[in-house]
């Protein structure tokens, strides 16, 4: 049996094709280098004393007996580090009228959530560090502490910023088209309010640091673990006061970040002042309970939504308010309200209707900062609008793929403008939803549904097509002031055996950055892969640029590595063509030889350039200087994001006796662009899957009503596990952006955006025979009973 | 050990490896008491990691070989307290003769956990979450206890207190239980309600009944994570006693919970659906037991 032939066939075409990452093997050998294993000669240890209290006022901090306990070097308070530190702001400027109170590593005076880091210790072992701990004493007199939305917004009540007006830190309205005559006119209206718990990223490993200042050099080197490396190199420099060019950030192989590693820390800041204090390499490794009360939490959202149809179930309106509670001051230097402002521009972005208006309000209260995490904002939006069509079917006696295939923007529609703004370039709903129909057998399952609730059993099918933001511009940060950059720069050479290196801004957090800029320099050079060493993660090594965030890896950094790499190539080819006396253009690059263009017969290893270029350039021609380095910037231009999109279903089963939730199967079609390659996209969308999957089921961190966080371990904080998760089966639809070359868009964050509305609506389906709906995640057993009023 | 790693965050303390219980015993005692004795250690390292305990001196009782092995004796089954948990699953005589305790293993938390956890020290902790110190109540066991004064025997239903609080007075050691061997005129039932796979439950069951044919001649039932220790509902236990497994006896037995149990506050599983799950697992097990026939 012969397939046809494809573009796969030719030599070293990596882009398309599943490959394992050259650092997998590596880790799974147990030969990471991550920062928790790093230890430097002279290293000390940080641990931090944490606030019992939500919020209160310091009275008195008497450390007289951990200081002079044996092996403790320092113990440092707000005061000390302030005056080394300077305040940060979590503000942007794009952001009007946002505010949000200066921040210092530690606070002078009072404490604003329970788990603030208050006083650190720096000793010879974290364990003697630990002892010190103990023997703190600090007097408080409680502030009134403030944990619910509703309390937050009542006027006159307690104020996380006494003396503020109010716990407001922002408020946004969008407002197009005529909603109130929409509404108005509606054949119907359907209305909820949805409740989004708060939950957080649980990374393998926890945030660790070792700050290593020099002071003989004046030098600052950062071991961290961080998906961006610049941007805390330039956070540093500012905030110590150390030039740029003397503070390095390395960031190597980190267990996990999600995003949640991209923020600045009080513990982490302070770790860099502690160690410029005492002139030594100083280690801190958050444990898992400190995790989860200064880790970034995210998505405390009230939502409240309206969607106005008309007789025949076309969508002609959505009107929204979006509460959010992000703790008690905006994260720094991203803020905390990206993630409010993307709900509000998300909802309703796979469909047709342009009469939308949207309330944003951002809260203070004293819990831990909310802040990025996976698919900011996405599973919110995605959740609201996709429950309101849902909502509205059943009320219209719609299908559920029949509403969508309905409203959806059509494929041959683009480009489109949203009501909110957001300008896509070409999207694929009606491809994805055709697609998930056939994949789903989705009349086989409702057939089987039915049968299925004459025995008392009860299946829910679900559905949620989403909108990803990926391949951000200058206009996500840079606009508002942030020093974070959406270009990204690499470093290409041929070494002088034939290989290639690349240094790369992009950073590897596990999701296999390494391994598909690899691909990308391979194939565009025309190289075995395994010629290719890429390097990333080192501010003194790898050229400024982005970084890993917002889906922008691939896209953009896959982008700067075949610009990079095509001009590599070309200087090769120059020189090539020199030595074989032939013109550039009918010479190429196959297997590390260089070939006639038009015969691919082999003319002489690009090796051999090398040795030439490098050992004996005396027998070039006169005036020859090979250019066997190029180093390459690459910004986004033309769209200012590249947005993906898809459709995830899922099939589930309730037993409404216990409410327990059993996952049966779930679905995704997705469309990223160009694929580089499908095993590691569809690894990406199977974690983000369960990342979301644990959102919709099991994940929250759960608060008291004076503000502790009443589960956090994870024997009371459930993340997803293997056990109870679903096969998960993927298919592509692949629209390729056509502001790159290499067309490809970002997708670690698909999967995430959609699971948790897709089993929202299944579960939702699954209760249709009972008067009983949900509208809050994560969906437990006692919501399902309660709702089911079993008890 | 390496204290220079940032991992280790347990006070500091001292360590015995005992080779008898009597060194056990006298080092519990020479240490005035602020010792405890240490053997899976699946519950006490993270304690002492998170400084909820910090004792002067562990005492290593792993290597006590009388502490080892299963046997039987006489009516009994004798279960050494340093019986893992995964030797639940594997021994060939456990199966056999406490098929309840068989029949929970794969519930008790994970395999990693499973490897070292040990069932006298799962009893001896008496967490009311844990499935076996509540199976020992629906096994009428008998917890053999080794202290300075010498050896005595507890009946289960003498030894759970109140939370975490057993009849071991400070210095004590569990060193066996004695399970009663399964017979042919037995059956068993076990299950629970536990969100994810592993996890502590929500509502946990376990039942032991004797049967002449159909009829109910004696039945043990027990919960766990129902309360401030596990427990035994004799109100439903009664309800069935003398009877036939049908559809009132059943409901019976599922309504004498109310006066039965009385589940704690909580956050996240209120009183009342606690009870509620209670029963709806109580109604299942029996229906089970009804089948196994």
């Amino acid at each position: 049996m012969t397939a046809p032939l494809t573009s796969l066939d030719r030599p070293n075409s990596y882009i398309g094709r599943s490959l394992p990452r050259p650092n997998a093997k590596r880790l799974l050998a147990g030969r990471g280098r991550y920062v928790s294993d790093l230890r430097l000669p002279r290293m000390l240890y940080a641990a931090f004393l944490r606030s019992p209290r939500a919020h209160a006022t310091i009275v008195s901090i008497n450390a007289d007996e951990a200081r002079v306990l044996e092996g403790v070097h320092l113990v440092a308070t707000g005061a000390d580090l302030a005056k080394i530190c300077t305040a940060w702001t979590g503000t942007l400027d794009h952001f009007k009228g946002m505010t949000s109170a200066p921040q210092l590593p530690l606070p002078l005076d009072r404490v604003v959530w329970a788990g603030q880091a208050v006083v650190a210790v720096v000793a010879e072992s974290r364990a003697i560090a630990e002892d010190a701990l103990e023997l703190i004493e600090v007097d408080y007199e409680d502030l009134p502490a403030v944990v619910d939305i509703d309390v937050a917004r009542e006027a006159g009540g307690p104020q996380v910023n006494p003396g503020s007006a109010s716990n407001i830190c922002f408020r946004s309205q969008l407002d197009s088209g005529t909603v109130d005559d929409a509404f108005a006119h509606a054949a119907h209206v359907v209305e909820e309010e949805f409740f989004f718990g708060r939950h957080t990223a649980v990374t393998l490993e926890p945030r660790a640091i070792v700050a290593d200042y020099d002071p003989a050099a004046g030098m600052l080197t950062v071991h961290h673990g961080t998906q961006t490396p610049y941007q805390f190199q330039d956070l540093y420099s500012r905030h110590y006061g150390i030039p740029e060019a003397r503070v390095r950030v390395i960031a190597t192989d980190i267990g996990g970040s999600f995003g949640m590693k991209l923020h600045v820390y009080h513990e982490d800041m302070a770790v860099v002042g502690l160690s410029i204090l005492l002139g030594r390499p100083v280690k801190y490794v958050a444990d898992r309970i400190e995790s989860f009360v200064s880790d970034i939490h995210a998505r405390e959202h009230r939502v409240r939504a309206r969607m106005a149809l008309d007789t025949k179930g076309e969508i002609l309106a959505m009107d929204v308010l979006d509460l959010t509670a992000i703790g008690a001051f905006s994260t720094y230097p991203r803020t905390s309200v990206v993630e409010g402002n993307q709900v509000i521009r998300l909802i309703g972005a796979p469909y047709r209707f342009r009469n939308y208006r949207a309330t944003l309000e951002v809260i203070f209260q004293n819990k831990v900062q909310t802040s990025q995490y996976r698919a900011v904002g996405h599973p919110i939006a995605c959740a609201v609008t996709e429950r309101m069509v849902d909502m509205a079917a059943a009320k219209l006696g719609l299908d559920p793929f029949a509403i969508r295939a309905q409203n959806v923007i059509a494929d041959d529609a683009y480009p489109q403008t949203s009501p909110t703004g957001y300008r896509f370039e070409a999207l694929s709903h009606q491809a994805c939803l055709k697609r998930l129909h056939e994949m789903m057998g989705y009349d086989d399952l409702r057939a089987e549904q039915a049968e299925l609730r004459k025995r008392g059993v009860y299946r829910g099918i679900g559905i949620a097509t989403f909108v990803e933001i990926t391949n951000p511009s200058p206009a996500f940060y840079g606009v508002g002031g942030a020093r974070i950059s959406s270009q990204d720069g690499a470093i290409v050479s041929l070494t002088p055996s034939g290989e290639v290196r690349c240094l790369i801004s992009v950073t590897e957090q596990g999701q296999g950055t390494e391994a598909i800029i690899s691909q990308i320099v391979a194939d565009q050079l025309g190289l075995a892969q395994e010629h290719v060493k890429v390097i990333t993660g080192d501010t003194e090594v790898t050229p400024h640029g982005g970084a890993t965030w917002a889906c922008r890896g691939a896209g953009i950094g896959g982008e700067t590595a075949l610009q990079a790499t095509r001009a590599l190539k070309r200087n090769i080819l120059e020189i090539a063509a020199l030595i074989l006396q032939e013109q550039p253009s009918a010479l190429d690059i196959v297997d590390g030889e260089v070939v006639d263009a038009g015969t691919r017969n082999q003319r002489m290893p690009i090796a051999e350039i090398a040795r030439i270029a490098y050992f004996r350039s005396d027998t070039l021609p006169p005036g020859t200087q090979a250019q066997l380095t190029v180093s390459h910037h690459f910004a986004p231009q033309g769209y200012p994001f590249a947005f993906t999109n898809g459709i995830q279903g899922c099939s589930l089963e309730v037993d409404v006796d216990t409410g327990f939730i059993r996952l049966l199967k779930h679905f995704i079609v997705e469309d990223c662009g160009r694929v580089i390659n499908p095993m590691l996209v569809d690894e990406q969308l199977r974690g983000g899957i369960v990342q979301g999957l644990g959102a919709a089921l099991f994940e929250e961190c759960r608060y008291s009503d004076t503000g502790q966080l009443v589960n956090g371990s994870l024997a009371d904080y459930l993340v997803p596990m293997p056990m109870e998760m679903p096969d998960i089966l993927i298919t592509h639809v692949e629209t390729p952006t056509a502001d790159t070359e290499l067309g490809a868009k970002g997708v670690g964050e698909a999967g995430t955006a959609a699971a948790s509305a897709c089993v929202l609506n299944a579960v939702n389906d699954a209760l249709a025979p009972f008067a009983a709906t949900i509208n809050a995640i994560p969906i437990t057993p006692t919501k399902v009973l309660k709702a089911l009023k079993r008890f | 050990m390496d204290f220079e790693e940032t991992a280790v965050k347990a006070r500091a303390f001292s360590y015995f490896r005992a080779a008898t219980i009597d060194q056990a015993l006298d080092a519990h005692a020479r240490a005035g008491d602020d010792a405890r004795f240490i053997a899976g250690g699946q519950s006490l390292v993270p304690a002492l990691s998170l400084r909820l305990q910090a004792p002067r001196l562990l005492i290593d009782i792993t290597h006590i070989a009388e502490l080892r092995g299963i046997r039987r004796e006489g009516a009994c089954l004798r279960i050494g307290a340093l019986t893992r948990h995964c030797e639940m699953l594997s021994e060939p005589l456990i199966a056999e003769f406490a098929p309840l305790l068989h029949a929970a293993a794969p519930f008790v938390a994970h395999p990693a956990i499973r490897n070292r956890g040990t069932f006298g020290g799962s009893v001896a902790l008496a967490d009311p979450a844990s499935e076996f110190p509540a199976m020992t109540l629906a096994l009428d066991a008998e917890i053999e206890i080794a202290g300075s004064s010498g050896s005595r025997r507890v009946k289960a239903d003498d030894f759970f207190v109140d939370l975490f609080e057993t009849a071991l007075q400070p210095g004590e050691l569990i060193t066996a239980i004695y399970v009663p061997l399964f017979k042919a005129d037995q059956r068993f039932a076990f299950d629970e309600l536990a969100r994810r796979r592993g996890d502590y439950a929500l509502v946990g069951c376990g039942m032991l009944a004797t049967f002449t044919s159909d009829r109910i001649d004696d039945i043990r039932i027990s919960f766990f994570s129902v309360g401030n220790t596990p427990t035994r509902v004799k109100g439903a236990e009664a309800a069935l006693i003398g009877f036939g497994l049908d559809a009132e006896r059943i409901a019976a037995a599922q309504a004498a919970l109310e006066s039965d149990l009385a589940p704690p506050e909580n956050d996240e599983v209120p009183p009342a659906m606690r009870l509620h799950l209670a029963r709806v697992l109580l109604g299942r097990l029996l229906g089970r037991l009804g089948e196994a026939g």
